[in-house]
């Protein structure tokens, strides 16, 4: 007799776990409709990357206004600005890109004289040999399947050393939560099949995105028709930010 | 063509890398130093620095626990600090860093632990109460003493000192690399960067326990073990000239090449960095203690006048071991990686990474050091 109350006892208390345990996972679970996350076959088919045109950038700063708005982006820091060039008769060359552009350009920097001016506008690289993720000692850096650098900031401990290793100065700390920061390509948006918030606000078409392994996508159709460069080639990073009529000047 | 004006990326309005940056290499420079020469005597068998060797020891320690604080000050989420040992990504060479931390950590401790065995029993059978209770646990409740167990206890000590070696260069060369592998930096990036800070390290560890020595003899009227001082005064002549040396090719390499990064750079050496770097890391902190040591070494005469000397280069030196720390790590952040311009840094006084807080971490290990000497004496009875 024993036994057998001892077996069931055993049994009652079992099923009552099982039924807390299940119970529990269904009232614990949210119940808001589960976010849609591509699997990583599919993710492997994209390679994200980026044209910049600087024959047709005039330098409104509309792109860094857009991309401050759209990612919250803290005082003082950019996630993508743009520069400007004048180079006078003597061949002097100035270069300012005044609170990243986010206003626009509002004087020359020479009085006169000017015989060459251009606007550059910069974002992160998203480098296929990037020394950001090379370097982050937690690996809180890494690289999308989809081809884009970003950053676990649950995970990132603010130790810099990606900020002082990207050549391009694309990063910064974010001193409010401690962490690194940069441009992300706007990857809640084109995770969502829409464009980041940059290349949306473009007027002038200056900033080109899309899928460098589909050999029908626009960014590969341009990339095939124009000469274009990359910024530091000699540093072996091997940028995916294309730039259209580069001038030696830019670096 | 000619760059006029000064332009700088707009995230470099800023300074990453503050002074807890440049207090880190520094402080871990004296951790390493210091056990170099403590090793001199326990592995290379220097008699004559015998006096010295345990007092290295323990201050290799007590700069040891204080190295991490800089860093955990400095990090933006120092909560998530042990995430470097949680989740390393080994292509990173900071990833290593606490590993061969605790890894050094570990050697220094025993080999203090063994080479202070015979004391702490003798002062565990002095002793009564709760100091009684402390030492038991120190010595782990082993009371045994004799010819066999200190013999093996020397043994220990010099395999230590021998795996130390190693690990000590390991732990600071690797911050030389650590800016030295940096392409994008550059004035760091040069790979005689490692090479630099090992010698600069030694030169520091030397310095730091000569300065020490002397004015705690003095204060405390100690006669001075004049043997040990001149051959520390020696070597300190002799490691100080191969690190300002490498310091002076290093720059002169960069300067004979003439690449587009001298351009930068010469503005950097003669302009942001003229005074901190030419006029003291060069001119007055280096070449000053180099005659000064040069007389001390190769002259003979009077001892007081000579210890005053080797400890006033003694200092000077630890001084141009820190601005060389400073020039390599603010110098490097002040250059554009536009290769137009300059940016501005002055730490704060009160700020949480300012000057005060910087001066405290640099004396709290002195401090440390004081208390240690109660439990682990490292000088000489008299």
């Amino acid at each position: 007799m024993d036994n057998i109350e001892r077996r069931q006892f055993i049994k009652c208390g079992l099923y009552s776990t099982a039924g807390i345990l299940v119970g529990s996972f269904f009232a614990f679970s949210k119940s808001s409709d589960p976010i849609e996350v591509l699997k990583y076959e599919d993710l492997l088919k994209f390679d994200w990357g980026y044209i910049v045109d600087t024959t047709r950038c005039i330098g409104c700063g509309a792109c860094v206004r857009a991309c401050s708005v759209e990612n919250n982006v803290p005082d003082t820091f950019f996630r993508t600005w743009v520069e400007r060039f004048e180079i006078n008769k003597d061949e002097q060359v100035r270069v300012d890109s005044p609170n990243g552009a986010m206003e626009g350009f509002k004087n020359d920097n020479f009085d006169t004289d000017i015989v060459k001016a251009f606007f550059v506008p910069k974002i992160c690289n998203h480098c296929q040999n990037s020394a950001c993720t090379q370097v982050c000692p937690v690996g809180a850096s890494y690289h999308s399947p989809d081809g884009v650098v970003l950053i676990d900031k649950e995970h990132c401990i603010g130790c810099g050393y990606c900020v002082q290793a990207c050549p391009y100065s694309c990063r910064y700390i974010d001193h409010k939560v401690g962490v690194a920061d940069k441009c992300t390509l706007c990857y809640h948006r084109i995770h969502k099949g829409e464009l980041p918030a940059c290349v949306n606000a473009c007027p002038r078409n200056a900033r080109i995105f899309g899928n460098l392994k589909d050999p029908e996508s626009n960014i590969r159709k341009i990339l095939h028709k124009r000469r274009y460069g990359i910024l530091k080639p000699e540093l072996g990073t091997n940028p995916k930010c294309f730039y259209i009529g580069l001038d030696m000047e830019v670096k | 063509m000619e760059t006029a004006q000064n332009f700088l990326f707009p995230n470099e309005m800023h300074i990453y890398w503050t002074v807890m940056i440049v207090l880190y290499p520094y402080i871990t420079g004296m951790v390493a130093g210091a056990f170099i020469v403590s090793s001199f005597y326990h592995v290379f068998g220097m008699e004559k620095l015998k006096p010295i060797a345990k007092y290295a020891l323990v201050s290799s320690l007590a700069f040891l626990l204080f190295a991490t604080v800089p860093l955990l000050n400095h990090l933006g989420r120092p909560e998530r600090a042990f995430n470097i040992m949680l989740t390393p990504n080994f292509n990173s060479a900071m990833s290593g860093f606490g590993f061969v931390y605790a890894f050094y950590m570990l050697i220094v401790v025993l080999e203090i632990w063994f080479s202070y065995r015979k004391e702490f029993i003798e002062k565990y059978k002095q002793s009564k109460g709760f100091v009684k209770f402390i030492y038991k646990v120190l010595i782990l409740g082993n009371t045994n003493d004799n010819l066999n167990t200190r013999r093996y206890d020397n043994k220990m000590v010099v395999v230590l000192g021998a795996i130390g070696i190693p690990v000590a260069c390991i732990l600071h060369g690797y911050v030389g690399f650590l800016f030295g592998s940096l392409k994008a930096n550059l004035w760091w990036s040069t790979p005689l960067m490692f090479i630099i800070f090992i010698f600069s390290a030694i030169v520091s560890g030397l310095a730091v326990l000569t300065f020490l020595y002397l004015f705690v003899h003095w204060k405390r009227k100690l006669k001075i073990n004049q043997e040990a001082i001149d051959l520390m005064s020696k070597w300190l002549w002799g490691f100080m000239i191969i690190a300002v040396t490498l310091e002076l090719m290093e720059v002169l390499s960069i300067a004979y090449e003439q690449t587009e990064k001298w351009e930068i750079l010469h503005q950097l050496i003669y302009g942001k960095l003229k005074v901190s770097y030419l006029y003291l890391q060069i001119g007055l902190f280096s070449i000053v203690p180099f005659l000064i040591l040069t007389i001390t070494s190769l002259v003979k005469f009077d001892n007081r006048i000579r210890n005053f000397l080797i400890w006033l280069s003694s200092g000077m030196l630890l001084i141009q071991v820190l601005l060389m720390r400073w020039n390599v790590v603010i110098g490097g952040q002040l250059v554009s990686k536009s290769m137009r311009g300059f940016t501005e840094y002055f730490p704060g006084l009160l700020d949480k990474e300012g000057l005060l807080v910087s001066f405290l971490l640099i004396f709290i290990p002195f401090l440390l050091l004081r208390a240690f000497d109660k439990f682990f004496p490292f000088f000489e009875k008299q």
